[in-house]
């Protein structure tokens, strides 16, 4: 292949090294306005008044809208977010009022003197204690919220979703196990921290219609969303999308789109931006969840798993219109990459009045595998196996059945590669080593596995259109967040089509006005679902060239080639024609036309997946199952807390590498990501539920000092036939299992456990310390 | 406010503008002269994204007030290349993939040309410690410390 397994750079770096790549926040209207929010200081209360008056008086001031200018709930699957909060506040940091003015300065000071008065109500603040049978109710409507079909809200309760699955006969599982451990793992609530804060502009028309644009990573969601809850048909919305200075999930879904477009509205159909500072993004856009997970594991001596019984609960905060599907998703994978005969998993989504939980990367595995790979540590010590031995024992094999008894395809990655992977580079077998009196070197390891969690009908599309002179144009919606799956797509185009990449362009933004439908961009599903849909948009394209081709040089479609820009006639290479003179319409020399422009088109769902049974959670949720495994070497000071991450191997089955570069990028930056989360993030609270930290300076992202000395990568290729070229998905992936490698590896240099998460230096001295 | 009249260079462009005495460098590049290049994250020099070269030093322009610049020179990630002709740097990022969805980018290529001007063959040690006030969320750093490390040995 001449494209397609190739480091080819990036087709959107030009702007970006140049400072021209543009983002939703450089973009700036005629008669723009600008937005500020006054945010809740209670993190559960009735809110009695709201006085206006004098912030209206400031000279400037354009409007000012409180929630019950909006009696409208948006939702991804459940409705259950107004625009601002009415009645009830369920967070420290809901927006409770905008104003709207003419400059940011003025809606600064305007917003100061907005005056709420509030009734306190008692907050739940720990995701254990909403679940107990008189915690207060953060959603007292919760049965009267619209919300999709695989969906189970329990109404009168704090249990936004729960999602049970049932394999095997779980008594009769443990009645076989020889060894029974069980234990309690937690993970706080965390942030994305995207460079980019969110960002967006909202322009309503006197005619109806709506315009956005904004840093999302998923227009036609927001399109679909904003004209289901406002009841305005979908092409009177339209939603643009430049560049996206890092998503993450945070970004997915619906966040400030419908709140700046209704302000738009009440400000005289002006356009409004809403751009949040660094200290609001923490406080009030959504975050990822907490976690809190309880594992009984059933193994024989010999080290089988016989029986699982799994309870994971998420801390969805105080809303959970996307954190429900995370809950799901956590639920159909909570085995982990491994071969569990008798399971009883249950996987609750709650409401708390934390700030409100979103899609992050891993989408819940990043949870759950804290949990199952800390467990797997814990159950092999216990049965005196190695932990490596013990992992490639139980692994998840194809031909094996996942929980949902979905039996694993023939040509679904191997675990048990990956595993051994990192298990080889990581130098595995060698116990720890004192390098001083306090200080100790050791080794850990976790795997991993994760599906793109989508309704059974997420659809994907593409267009291809030949320009004039033979240069290509290739339109899809997913968005260019970071990741780079645009470039991805323009070598399978290359490859298909036979035209270098530098001839081919990605449509630089989204546009739900003229971009081809894609569901989301999340889930790791792009490159694998709009790759199948390009692939198919070339293939009609190139039936297209072909007829013309075929009449032109009077000769069957089928014994024409296109190669290096050209049709030719096989065996005769000067029997051709340039694809740019069939591009707009062959013209023959006494002017005769025929054909016309070219426009490829090509569309991609799933096949056979199916929604999962309500009672067993039984069914085909998996377009594909991404494995991979990750090693980590630390050296601990047992006298500080303080762990040094001496080298990360990673290795992922992506069944092809459509570009090497690419995926490696994915892999060390997901993999820093990763280790950044596991080891200082983390949302602090005081007694009333309020953030302590929502700023950059005591909420500890990873910086370039803080990396591994070195970094290793395999990849492996296990291709999935039905992938473009045989790919699957690795960025979410990238960022899952290491924090249990870094804490395995604590484990084995101390014989301590650490459950729960961060791993700060601190809390590494406390487990150490504990008791003395 | 009683704006002051101030007059700098800007990638080699003389301006004269009035400014209030409370607006940031970072204002005056974004809102004033609309350089939509250098990045605005934080506001209080956490994240290092607003990162442009005043008179040759790196400074986080959402610290420095706009009115004392008058008299200084500046370079923002719009003034690194000439005619579209991508530097050393630039193209270094490219190709070992230092960047992902960019939002970083510029403060970066601020810094690793600054570090590369002043001391052309950086150990690494010196590379991390130079980009140490800069965040970056996508690319786990190594990948940028590495084309700034092969522009260094491209010098040699």
């Amino acid at each position: 292949m001449k494209y397609v397994g190739k480091p080819i750079q990036r087709i959107d770096a030009y702007e970006k090294v140049t400072g021209f790549a543009e983002y939703a926040g450089d973009l700036e209207l005629p008669g723009m306005l600008y937005a500020k929010l006054l945010l809740s200081p209670y993190a559960h209360a009735r809110i009695r008044s709201i006085d206006i008056s004098n912030a209206l008086k400031i000279q400037g001031v354009v409007t000012i809208a409180t929630g019950e200018d909006f009696p409208f709930r948006v939702g991804l699957y459940v409705n259950d977010r107004y625009i601002l909060a009415r009645k009830k506040v369920r967070w420290i940091g809901e927006p409770v009022a905008a104003v709207v003015a003419e400059d940011l300065e003025t809606a600064e000071e305007a917003v100061e003197l907005i005056r709420v008065e509030y009734d306190p109500l008692p907050p739940v603040l720990d995701v254990r204690d909403a679940l107990k049978h008189d915690a207060p109710l953060v959603h007292e409507e919760l049965g009267e919220y619209a919300h999709s079909p695989a969906f189970n809200p329990i109404p009168g309760t704090n249990i936004a979703n729960r999602f049970v699955v049932k394999k095997g006969n779980i008594e009769d599982g443990f009645r076989k196990s020889d060894v029974i451990v069980e234990n309690e793992f937690f993970m706080p609530q965390v942030s994305h921290v995207p460079m980019e804060p969110h960002v967006c502009i909202g322009q309503y028309l006197k005619d109806g219609s709506i315009k956005l644009w904004t840093s999302a990573q998923s227009p036609f969601a927001i399109r679909y969303i904003l004209g289901y809850s406002l009841g305005i048909p979908l092409h009177k919305i339209s939603v643009y999308v430049p560049y996206v200075g890092g998503g993450f999930g945070g970004k997915a879904g619906i966040n400030f789109e419908p709140l700046v477009a209704l302000l738009s509205k009440k400000a005289g159909y002006r356009p409004v931006k809403l751009e949040l500072t660094r200290e609001e993004q923490f406080m009030t856009a959504p975050v990822r969840q907490g976690f809190y997970g309880k594992i009984k594991t059933g193994v024989t001596r010999d080290g089988r798993i016989m029986a699982k019984k799994i309870f994971y609960a998420f801390d969805a905060g105080a809303y959970a219109d996307y954190g429900v599907n995370i809950g799901r998703a956590a639920g159909y994978s909570c085995t982990g990459p491994y071969y569990v005969p008798n399971l009883e998993g249950e996987s609750l989504t709650v409401y708390t009045n934390h700030p409100w939980g979103t899609a992050f990367r891993g989408f819940g595995h990043f949870e759950f595998l804290w949990a199952i790979e800390r467990q797997m540590e814990i159950v092999a010590a216990e049965i005196g196996m190695d932990p490596v031995e013990f992992r490639l024992k139980n692994a998840l094999l194809p031909g094996l059945t996942t929980a949902t008894g979905e039996k694993l395809r023939e040509d679904a990655g191997r675990v048990d590669q990956c595993i051994r992977a990192v298990a080889e580079k990581i130098g595995w077998g060698t116990p720890p080593v004192k390098i001083s009196s306090s200080k100790v070197r050791a080794k850990g390891i976790a795997a991993l596995w994760k599906a793109p969690a989508m309704p059974p009908n997420a659809a994907s599309a593409a267009i291809i259109k030949l320009n004039e002179d033979g240069t290509i144009l290739l339109s899809v919606g997913v968005t260019e967040i970071g990741q780079g799956t645009v470039t991805a797509l323009a070598q399978i185009v290359a490859e298909e089509l036979s035209v270098p990449v530098e001839k081919i362009k990605v449509v630089p933004f989204r546009h739900t006005d003229l971009t081809p439908y894609s569901w989301q961009t999340v889930a790791s599903r792009n490159l694998f679902m709009e790759g199948r849909a390009v692939i198919r948009a070339a293939r009609d394209a190139k039936e297209q060239i072909l007829d013309i081709a075929s009449q032109v040089l009077r000769t069957p479609k089928d014994d024409l080639v296109i190669e290096d820009e050209k049709v030719y006639v096989k065996g005769r290479p000067e029997w051709s024609i340039y694809l740019k003179d069939l591009a707009a319409g062959y013209v023959y020399p006494d002017g005769n036309t025929i054909g016309g422009p070219i426009i490829g088109r090509g569309y991609y769902v799933g096949s056979r997946l199916t929604y999962l049974d309500p009672e067993t959670g039984q069914g085909y949720p998996a377009l594909k199952w991404t494995f991979g495994a990750q090693a980590v070497e630390i050296e601990l000071d047992e006298e500080t807390g303080e762990v040094k991450i001496l080298k990360i191997v990673s290795a992922f089955d992506v069944g092809k590498a459509v570009n090497p570069l690419l995926v490696e990028g994915q892999i060390i930056g997901g993999g820093v990501q990763s280790l950044s989360l596991g080891m200082w993030e983390e949302y602090r609270y005081d007694e009333n539920g309020k953030m302590l930290n929502p700023n950059l300076t005591d909420y500890k992202i990873a910086r370039a000092g803080d990396i591994p000395e070195e970094y290793e990568i395999v990849v492996i290729e296990n291709p999935q036939k039905d992938g473009p070229y045989g790919a699957r998905g690795v960025a979410e992936l990238a960022m899952l299992s290491v924090p249990p490698a870094v804490a395995n590896a604590i484990f084995h240099a101390t014989g301590i456990n650490i459950n729960n998460l961060p791993l700060t230096f601190e809390n590494i001295w406390r487990a150490l310390n504990k008791g003395e | 406010m009683e704006k002051k009249k101030i007059t700098f260079k800007i990638n080699g462009v003389e301006k004269t503008v009035e400014v209030a005495p409370n607006k940031t460098l970072l204002w005056l590049i974004r809102e004033e002269l609309k350089l939509k290049g250098t990045k605005k994250a934080c506001e209080r020099g956490d994240c290092g994204l607003c990162t442009v070269l005043l008179n040759g030093e790196p400074v986080k322009s959402c610290l420095v007030l706009a009115v004392e610049v008058d008299g200084s020179e500046i370079v923002t990630v719009e003034g690194l290349s000439r005619d579209g002709e991508l530097t050393e740097l630039q193209k270094a990022f490219i190709e070992h993939g230092a960047l992902q969805c960019g939002f970083c980018t510029p403060a970066f290529l601020i810094v690793g040309h600054w570090l590369i001007n002043r001391n052309p063959r950086p150990s690494k040690e010196e590379v991390v410690e130079a980009l140490n006030g800069l965040l970056c969320r996508c690319t786990g750093y190594r990948p940028i410390i590495e084309a700034i490390l092969s522009v260094s040995k491209a010098k040699k």
